[in-house]
């Protein structure tokens, strides 16, 4: 299944937020988004969730979700969102309860996902006791269980420490090597952007418009921390971003 | 002192060291299980001393000992338990009714926006209404029997419990809910899986303070018009200056808070262990 924007335009009573984004989201690969503070990042993300709708234009699925698909359209959110008075089982299950599947059938998918994000010592555990890293693999996790068509990712790093970042940048790295799926990946860092960007949409600052699409053509599996072309590639876009950052932050400054 | 206050000279490694001084502590409630304990024990054995030795005169205050008398006498005529069931009785129902009303009523505000504009007000204008001044339209209503009782009890405990429980309803982190809408959850799933756990803290600490306003309107509601129960059973030491009856029928209320207390923590610390 595709994801197609038609001439999104958004604006919040006469807060102009975003200008005619068209974007297609193939099937298979991860799209970055990535622009200065307050572009409208986050608020297309919930335009293609479906969590909020634009002023103008479409968001359109292409072709139909696989039939075993549960939630199409799946988020993994920047505070992660797990249920404190869940454990991480519990959490997992909360998905899928909605759906019916109850029992061994739940326990089977539940240790499937949590064997793919290796936290099946931590079944039992409560959200509470986990870390920050650990916290999102959950919530990886849980986006899993329900077996989505596209992931929605809002920052899902950005609550984490460095180190705990390229470890969960290696696990997605994986996770997409084994099963290709689709995502939307928002987000500030560069880095996370070439690292798992098939291509990478530079937004301008608000109202947010579609700068340029930059196309990495490297197989994700063989990306390494501090390769040569990513680092370049990652240059041309800190030049891209630059100026719209620095305008941005003034404008914010004004208000 | 001198050398101190030149900087970067070896000689300021020569100069006094102290231990950097601790003030970080307080402001983290521990469990101290004794402590509670050993305050009613000194305060009873002060009293009891007081009233041995004199200085406490026996009109001022009764012999705690007396008091304890008093409650065995109770206890061995059966007279205790004449008393304490209807009272019992009554607390349940009535605080019940009006707890369990309270909490729909609070989670229908929290979570509608017309039900939210239409009552509020209402509840607003109810709550500072004390309930006792209309005990005499619930027996008009509910007749002089047990009705205007549990009425009187529900009423009293109704009014806090809505305001905790929208309060509660109100906290609930949105981003949960936003969590719970984009995994396609259903209304009702997403209600009774992360709306009422999340809004259960506010709502058990509302209800501390709804069992509280019950007990003291199960007094007032006994004392006028019951035969047995522990308020029948105040008044009518009261109107005879029985202290030492008095005191009884107080101690035997503030162990009843202590009990429904306690319980209330027992339901947090199982239902609230995800809490750090
Ligand atoms: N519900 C709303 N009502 C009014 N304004 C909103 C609303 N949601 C977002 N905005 C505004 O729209 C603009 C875009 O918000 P959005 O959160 O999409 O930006 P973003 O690119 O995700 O920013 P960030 O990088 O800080 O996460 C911001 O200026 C924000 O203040
Ligand atoms: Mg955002």
């Amino acid at each position: 299944m595709d994801i197609r924007l038609e001439n999104v335009s958004h604006s919040y009573d006469n807060f102009e937020v975003m200008r005619d984004i068209s974007l297609e989201i193939p099937h298979g690969r991860i799209v970055c988004i990535v622009g200065p503070s307050g572009c409208g990042k986050s608020t297309l993300l919930r335009f293609i969730g479906g969590l909020e709708r634009p002023k103008q234009g479409r968001v359109l699925q292409v072709g139909t979700p696989p039939a075993d698909c549960l939630n199409p359209l799946t988020y993994i959110f920047q505070d992660f969102a797990l249920l404190p008075w869940r454990s991480v089982a519990g959490n997992i299950s909360l998905v899928l309860e909605d759906h019916g599947i109850k029992g061994a059938a739940a326990k089977e998918i539940i240790d499937d996902v949590l064997a793919r994000t290796k936290l099946t010592d931590f079944a039992k555990a409560l959200p509470k006791q986990l870390s920050g890293g650990m916290k999102q693999r959950v919530a990886i996790a849980r986006a899993l269980a329900v077996n989505p068509a596209v992931m929605l990712m809002d920052e899902p790093l950005s609550a984490l420490d460095s180190q705990t970042r390229e470890l969960l940048m290696d696990d997605l790295v994986s996770l997409w090597t084994r099963t290709p799926f689709t995502a939307v990946y928002v987000t500030h860092n560069l880095a996370e952007a070439v690292r798992l960007g098939h291509s990478i949409v530079v937004l301008s600052r608000r109202p947010g418009q579609i700068r340029e699409i930059v196309h990495l053509d490297t197989p994700l599996a063989e990306r390494q921390f501090g390769d040569p072309e990513l680092d370049r590639q990652q240059r041309h876009l800190w030049q891209l971003m630059r100026d719209e950052a620095r305008a941005a932050d003034a404008e914010l400054l004004d208000v | 002192m001198s050398d101190t206050t030149m900087p970067h000279t070896p000689t300021e490694a020569r100069a006094e060291a102290r231990t950097v001084s601790f003030r970080g502590g307080g402001f983290a409630p521990q469990r101290k299980r004794w402590v509670g304990g050993v305050v009613f024990v000194l305060l009873i054995a002060i009293a009891e001393w007081g009233t041995r030795s004199g200085w406490i005169s026996a009109l001022t205050l009764p012999k705690p000992s007396d008091v304890l008398e008093t409650l065995i006498e109770l206890h061995q005529s059966g007279l205790l338990y004449k008393h304490l069931s209807p009272s019992l009785s009554r607390l349940v129902v009535g605080a019940a009714l009006g707890a369990s009303l309270g909490v729909g009523v609070g989670v229908l505000i929290g979570l509608f926006s017309y039900i939210r504009a239409g009552l509020v007000p209402l509840v607003a204008a109810i709550f500072p209404i004390p309930k006792i001044a209309l005990l005499p339209l619930f027996v008009i209503w509910f007749g002089i029997d047990e009705g205007s009782k549990y009425a009187l009890i529900a009423f009293g405990t109704f009014t806090p419990t809505v305001v905790a429980t929208y309060g509660a309803v109100d906290n609930v982190d949105r981003s949960l809910i936003r969590m719970g809408q984009s995994f396609g959850l259903s209304w009702l799933s997403i209600v009774r899986k992360i709306v009422l756990p999340g809004a259960m803290p506010g709502i058990l600490s509302g209800l501390r303070i709804s069992l509280a306003i019950a007990i003291i309107l199960l007094v007032a509601a006994e004392m006028l018009g019951a035969e047995y129960g522990i308020g029948a059973y105040i008044l009518e030491a009261g109107a005879l200056y029985d202290l030492e009856r008095l005191f009884a029928g107080v101690l035997i209320l503030s162990v009843l808070g202590v009990v429904l207390s306690t319980v209330i923590g027992l339901i947090e610390r199982h239902l609230l262990d995800w809490r750090s």
